[in-house]
C-alpha cells in the first residue's frame, strides 16, 4: 500500500468515529433528532464525501458541476450535519443551533440546509427524483454522477420499484443507489414486516448493477462506489451496505425499536468521555 | 367565421410541438396517456419524450428531477390519476420542493369532472379543484374551450412553479372566437346583467350559458363569469366587480362544499367583505355509478340546467 492511500485509509476511519462522536454530542443537545438511523449510515456518508467519491463544491452548494446526492432516508442523516460543517457548506458553530429557533439544522433536514438537494424524510420520493435527474442530465449530455442513499424500511414504499423499473430501462448507469441495509424500520425488524431480504438478487432481476458490502468498512466502501461510478456498461448501480442501527451504541444497536428509543444523556456522555479507548478499538 | 372546435388537450399540446422546436429545454412525460398530437410530440422530439408507464407517483418525482436539471416540464395523465394517485409526490416533490427551488412542472390532467361520461367514478373527477387548491405555491388552471387552454400555454412556460391544467376530455364548443379573454387577470366577465352574477369554471361555462338563455326569457339578466385561473387572478378587479352584485351563484363540476370553487369564492367574499349572498351549485358530494348523458348525470346531482334553473329562480326571489 503507498502512502499516500495509506493515509487516505486512516484520515477515512478517523473521520468515521469524528462523526459518529458529533452525531452524539447533536443528539445529547437536540434529542429530537433521530440518533439510531443517523448512526448506521456513517461510513456510507464518510466514504461519498471524504473518500473522492463525489464532487461537490461547498462555497456553491449547487454548482453545476457537482454530483447530485440525495439523501432519501432525510431524518437519519444528522451524521451529514458534522460532514456538511467540517467540509464548509455551513460553519461548525452551526452545529450548537440544532433544531433550535433560528437555524437551518432541523430534526428532519430539509433543502434549506446547504448541500440538500431535496426533500427528505417523507420516505420513498429520493429514488425517483434522482433517477429523473439522472435522465435530465443524460439528454443535456453531462457527465455529472447521481448518488442517492435510502433505507432499506423505505424499500416497502412502491414508488421506488417503478423508479427501479424506469432506471433500468433508460440504462441510467450516471445513477447509484446506496441502500443503508440497517434491516430495522420503526417498529421492528423488516424481515418481520414484510421482508425484502436479498436485496441483491431482486434489484439485479430489475437489470441493476449491485453489490453487497460491510456497511461499516469504509474503506472497501469506498472503493467499490469508486468503481462502480465510473462503471458505464448501460445499468444503474446499487450498493446495499449491511449496517447495525444504533451502531456503537449499548441498548441501541440492533434494537428492533432504536428508531425510537432515546438513549439516556448519561450514557451518551460517558461513551463521548471513552471515546479513545473505543478509537484504539476501531483501529 | 367560425374556428373549429378541438379537444384541449390537443390544443394545448400543438402550442407544446410548436415550442419544442425553438425551445431544447422542454421535456414531456406522459403516464401512458396520449393523444394524435402527443403522437407528432413523441416522434419529432424522441430524447425530450418519455413514457413512464402506468406510474403516476413516478411521472411526478421524474417530473421534478427533470425540472431541478432545468427542464421545463408537462406531465400528462387522466386527471383523477396525475391529482390522487400521487398527491403526496405532488406536495413534496413539486408544492414543497418549489419553495426552495426553482421548478417548471406543469401538470395537464384530462377527464375533468363527469367528461369520461361512462368510465365511472373511478375516471371522473370531482375532488381536484380542492386538492389542488389546498397545495401552496401552484396555479389552478381550468379553461373553457381549446381557445382559452392554449392561451395558457405561454404562462405556463415562461413561469416557474407547478401548475396544474385541468382540461375536459371532450372537444367543446368554442367560447372565445371573437374575442380574446385577457389572461393574466385569470378570469372573463361574459355578460354583466344585473342583481346577480355566475361564476363558473371549465365545462360549466357552457352549462352557465344556457342557463343565460333560458332565463333571460323569463326577463331576468345575469351576470356571468368564466374563471380559468383559480388561484392567482386580478383579485382587486374581481372584488370591484363582484361588489356590485347583491348575489352570487358559482357553478362547477366538483363537489358541492368540499372545498372547491364555492369554497374558493365564499373565502375570498368574505376576507374582502364583500357584502354578497351566495348560492353555491355542484356535485350533490356522493359517488354515483349510473350510466346516462352527461346532461343526464349532470341532473341527477344537481349540475344540471333544468336543476340550476330553479336554484337560481328560488335565489332570485330570495335576494
Amino acid at each position: 500500500m503507498n502512502n499516500n492511500l495509506y493515509n487516505q485509509n486512516n484520515a477515512l476511519q478517523t473521520k468515521v468515529l469524528w462523526v459518529w462522536k458529533e452525531t452524539l454530542a447533536i443528539h445529547l443537545r437536540a434529542p429530537e433528532t433521530r440518533l439510531a438511523s443517523s448512526l448506521s449510515v456513517i461510513e456510507i456518508f464518510v466514504a461519498l464525501y471524504y473518500g473522492e467519491i463525489l464532487n461537490f463544491n461547498s462555497s456553491k452548494p449547487l454548482d453545476e458541476t457537482r454530483d447530485r446526492c440525495i439523501i432519501s432516508k432525510g431524518h437519519g442523516s444528522i451524521c451529514m450535519y458534522p460532514i456538511l460543517a467540517d467540509l464548509g457548506f455551513f460553519p461548525l458553530s452551526e452545529l450548537l443551533q440544532v433544531c433550535k429557533k433560528g437555524s437551518f439544522l432541523g430534526g428532519i433536514p430539509d433543502p434549506v440546509i446547504p448541500g440538500y438537494e431535496s426533500v427528505n424524510g417523507s420516505l420513498g420520493h429520493g429514488l425517483g427524483v434522482a433517477s429523473g435527474i439522472a435522465l435530465g442530465l443524460k439528454t443535456k449530455k453531462k457527465n455529472q454522477d447521481v448518488f442517492v442513499v435510502t433505507g432499506d424500511g423505505e424499500l416497502h414504499e412502491g414508488a421506488n420499484w417503478e423508479a427501479i423499473m424506469f432506471a433500468s430501462h433508460h440504462k441510467l448507469d450516471n445513477l447509484n443507489l446506496i441502500v443503508d441495509n440497517n434491516g430495522i424500520s420503526m417498529l421492528d425488524h423488516t424481515d418481520n414486516i414484510v421482508s425484502h431480504s436479498d436485496l441483491v438478487a431482486r434489484l439485479s432481476s430489475f437489470g441493476w448493477d449491485c453489490e453487497e458490502v460491510d456497511g461499516h468498512d469504509v474503506i472497501t466502501l469506498r472503493d467499490v462506489l469508486a468503481k462502480q461510478k465510473i462503471t458505464k456498461n448501460g445499468k444503474p448501480k446499487a450498493l446495499i451496505a449491511s449496517t447495525l442501527k444504533g451502531r456503537g451504541v449499548p441498548g441501541l444497536e440492533n434494537a428492533p425499536l432504536s428508531h425510537i428509543i432515546n438513549p439516556k444523556p448519561e450514557l451518551i456522555e460517558s461513551l463521548l468521555k471513552n471515546l479513545d479507548d473505543r478509537f484504539l478499538e476501531y483501529k | 367565421m367560425s374556428i373549429k372546435a378541438l379537444a384541449m388537450r390537443d390544443a394545448f399540446l400543438e402550442c407544446i410541438h410548436q415550442q419544442m422546436k425553438s425551445d431544447n429545454k422542454i421535456f414531456f412525460v406522459s403516464a401512458d396517456f396520449g393523444s394524435p398530437v402527443l403522437d407528432k410530440i413523441r416522434n419529432d422530439f424522441p430524447t425530450r419524450f418519455t413514457n413512464v408507464g402506468i406510474a403516476e407517483q413516478n411521472l411526478i418525482n421524474i417530473s421534478a428531477g427533470l425540472a431541478l436539471e432545468g427542464f421545463k416540464v408537462f406531465a400528462y395523465a387522466i386527471a383523477p390519476f396525475i391529482t390522487m394517485r400521487c398527491f403526496e409526490q405532488i406536495r413534496v416533490s413539486l408544492a414543497l420542493l418549489s419553495e426552495v427551488r426553482p421548478l417548471n412542472v406543469n401538470l395537464i390532467g384530462v377527464g375533468a369532472g363527469y367528461s369520461y361520461v361512462v368510465s365511472g367514478p373511478t375516471h371522473q373527477c370531482y375532488e381536484d379543484l380542492t386538492l389542488i387548491r389546498a397545495l401552496p405555491n401552484f396555479q389552478l388552471l381550468s379553461p373553457s374551450d381549446h381557445i382559452s387552454a392554449a392561451l395558457l400555454f405561454e404562462g405556463c412556460v415562461s413561469s416557474n412553479g407547478p401548475k396544474y391544467l385541468r382540461f375536459d376530455a371532450q372537444v367543446l364548443p368554442v367560447i372565445y372566437d371573437s374575442f380574446k379573454p385577457k389572461i393574466s387577470d385569470g378570469f372573463h366577465v361574459h355578460n354583466q346583467g344585473k342583481k346577480m352574477c355566475i361564476v363558473a369554471t371549465g365545462f360549466m361555462m357552457h352549462t352557465a350559458l344556457k342557463v343565460l338563455d333560458e332565463i333571460s326569457k323569463e326577463g331576468i339578466n345575469v351576470g356571468l363569469i368564466d374563471i380559468f385561473n383559480l388561484t392567482n387572478f386580478n383579485a382587486n378587479k374581481l372584488d370591484s366587480i363582484l361588489s356590485s352584485y347583491s348575489g352570487l351563484i358559482t357553478i362547477e363540476e366538483g363537489f358541492r362544499g368540499r372545498g372547491g370553487l364555492d369554497s374558493m369564492l365564499f373565502e375570498f367574499s368574505s376576507r374582502r367583505n364583500i357584502d354578497i349572498q351566495l348560492l353555491n351549485v355542484g356535485v350533490e358530494p356522493g359517488y354515483s355509478f349510473e350510466l346516462g348523458t352527461r346532461s343526464e348525470l349532470h341532473e341527477k346531482v344537481g349540475i344540471g340546467i333544468n336543476s340550476i334553473l330553479s336554484q337560481i329562480r328560488l335565489f332570485f326571489n330570495k335576494i
